[in-house]
């Protein structure tokens, strides 16, 4: 098997994208932001409980169906953000972007990114990007829907 | 290959003509390419791409405007192409030959102009589920603004085969047009194109043909087939992007409003009023793709040089090699029919999303279409978000169908291990 398919199809990946973590309708959302790829049909549906007040992204959920690496990096994004804040959600969304558009340089990549650090080999492959990033923009559109509206949301594009 | 055999004094040495196309001569990800995504474009042969060089090189101007020797050969060149697509779809005349950007603007033409004048409240469009998005939306748009009915033949599950009960159900004088695809891009389905257009005409309803998946890959006559209109792209055909044909019943395109409008479609002009050429000069405002003709010319001429009957054979006998040893693999979901496809094969591994499998096969040199191939409810309706498509031509050979079909049996056992 190639090399660079072996990188972006990782034992770690593969698993997320067979039993993705946080996947399910969660009840009492606060916020729901769906996104789809309308080229290849990739369909996710992001839900946040947000707690305002102590500034925590309390509970996350998601469904749809996409291909192993959308619900790889979808999966891997739910078990990180978590528990987090909103700042420390938006770091995250700011860092996952400069590794997998490559913006960022590889000996860069924080470490805090844990095995999302793994989906760095989709940078190899510019037609999956947008599989890779499509939960991460469901994630901006619900940062932004429940916040200041700072973010826009978009669907699909490498740029986050 | 039996059915080649009866071809067998005529036969094309296909190996041959597999090396007139510059680009299939090239290593992707360090692997032999194998070019299997010929629905979405075919590949051009040299004497295609000559056809274009020659043209610029010698003979380019604008047309219809100048009096001088450039002038007049570029217009030779352009009305020229237009008569030898009269030819290549057995048209009676060559102003029933209009040329667009493609099949979507030959679509967009009709629907925007025959479609505004004819069809009203209360009236039914009739289409198949089989439809690609180009021969969709501008009728869902124009059922919309006239408050028009719009229906479909419905398709039987995965043998993507429309209802023939259906047809007789749906087809009734109360439709306006019946626009249908000749071959389904997604299924391979070949449509009974003759057939339906001859019930329609008797019950007068317009006809409208979508060939983009046949017009190059088997033989395809108007007159035989019946149709009104009659619509495919000259870039699956071997010619250059950026051109396209809409054929027209001299009748049908003498009751029509012009489309765009501007230079080359008028005859007078004043400050508040203008005359209009009939077609189809009427229906091409503007500079046209003068080049792109050229080069469709020199498509068609090759493409009979080979023989459209020999290429449709070669096709359907390398895509029906390939749904049988794909469906030996087990665990693999085919669409389309089991038998009569036309030369593509839709199909899904059981777990395995369909841009993974491309991904993989990109990997192996081999091109691929993975997604909803522009029919979205389609795929809505199969339940399945996407598929992959393996789409020959006459330059693909068993052997590429031996590597597709070793690579499908890798991503089956790499996903499943
Ligand atoms: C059946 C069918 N109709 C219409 C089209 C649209 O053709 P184009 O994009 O060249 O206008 C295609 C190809 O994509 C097709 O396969």
């Amino acid at each position: 098997m190639d090399f660079d398919f072996e990188e972006l199809y990782q034992a770690v990946i593969l698993d997320h994208s067979r039993k993705p973590r946080n996947f399910g309708a969660l009840p009492d959302a606060t916020v729901t932001v769906s996104g789809d790829n309308p080229t290849c049909g990739d369909e996710i549906a992001l839900s946040l409980k947000i707690d305002a007040a102590a500034d925590k992204l309390e509970a996350v959920g998601f469904t749809g169906s996409a291909c192993s690496i959308c619900m790889a990096s979808t999966s891997l994004m739910t078990t990180k953000i978590k528990g987090k804040t909103r700042g420390e959600a938006e770091t995250l969304l700011r860092d996952f972007q400069g590794m997998i558009t490559g913006q960022m340089p590889e000996s860069e990549t924080p470490k805090s990114l844990g095995d999302l650090r793994l989906l760095s080999g989709v940078r190899k492959f510019p037609q999956r990007v947008k599989c890779a990033t499509l939960g991460w923009h469901a994630l901006k559109g619900c940062l932004a829907e429940s916040g200041e509206g700072k973010f826009s949301v978009g669907t699909g594009d490498a740029d986050l | 290959m039996h059915d080649l055999a009866k071809h067998a004094p005529t036969a094309p040495d296909w190996g041959a003509l597999r090396r007139d196309f510059p680009i299939l001569d090239q290593t992707v990800h360090g692997k032999p390419l194998i070019y299997l995504d010929s629905g979405a474009s075919s590949q051009k042969p040299r004497a295609v791409i000559d056809a274009i060089s020659r043209y610029y090189e010698h003979d380019h101007s604008n047309v219809h405007r100048g009096i001088h020797e450039l002038s007049n050969r570029a217009t030779a060149a352009y009305e020229g192409a237009r008569e030898r697509t009269a030819r290549f779809l057995n048209a009676d005349k060559p102003s029933e030959i209009v040329f667009t950007r493609g099949t979507t603007e030959s679509i967009n033409l009709v629907a925007a102009t025959w479609g505004e004048r004819h069809v009203g409240a209360g009236d039914t469009i009739l289409l198949t589920e089989l439809e690609h998005h180009a021969n969709l939306i501008p009728w869902q748009q124009l059922a919309r603004r006239k408050g028009a009915q719009l229906l479909y033949v419905p398709v039987l599950g995965d043998s993507g085969v429309p209802d023939p009960a259906k047809v007789d159900e749906l087809l009734t004088p109360a439709v306006k047009i019946f626009a249908f695809t000749h071959i389904s891009n997604t299924m391979g389905t070949i449509n009974p194109a003759a057939e339906w257009c001859a019930r329609a005409r008797a019950l007068g309803v317009a006809t409208l043909v979508d060939a983009a998946q046949s017009a190059g890959h088997c033989p395809v006559d108007v007159a035989a087939m019946g149709c009104d209109f009659l619509v495919f792209s000259s870039h699956k055909i071997l010619g250059p992007t950026g051109i396209g044909v809409l054929y027209g019943r001299e009748e049908r395109f003498a009751e029509m409003p012009p489309y765009q409008t501007g230079g080359e479609m008028i005859v007078t002009v004043d400050w508040h009023d203008a005359k209009f050429k009939p077609a189809p000069h009427g229906f091409e405002a503007g500079t046209p793709d003068v080049a792109g003709a050229v080069g469709l010319h020199a498509a068609m001429d090759y493409l009979d040089a080979i023989g459209r009957q020999n290429i449709f054979e070669h096709d359907r006998d390398l895509a029906a090699y390939a749904y049988t040893r794909l469906s030996e693999l087990g665990g693999v979901r085919l669409f389309g029919p089991g038998t009569d496809r036309a030369g593509l094969v839709s199909f899904l591994l059981d777990d395995v999303h369909a841009h993974d499998v491309v991904t993989l096969a990109d990997q192996h040199g081999i091109a691929l279409r993975g997604g909803h191939h522009c029919n979205q409810p389609l795929h809505r309706k199969l339940g399945v978000k996407s598929s992959a498509r393996a789409s020959f031509y006459f330059y693909n050979t068993h052997e590429e169908v031996d590597r597709l079909v070793e690579v499908v049996e890798k991503v089956r056992a790499f996903f499943n291990r």
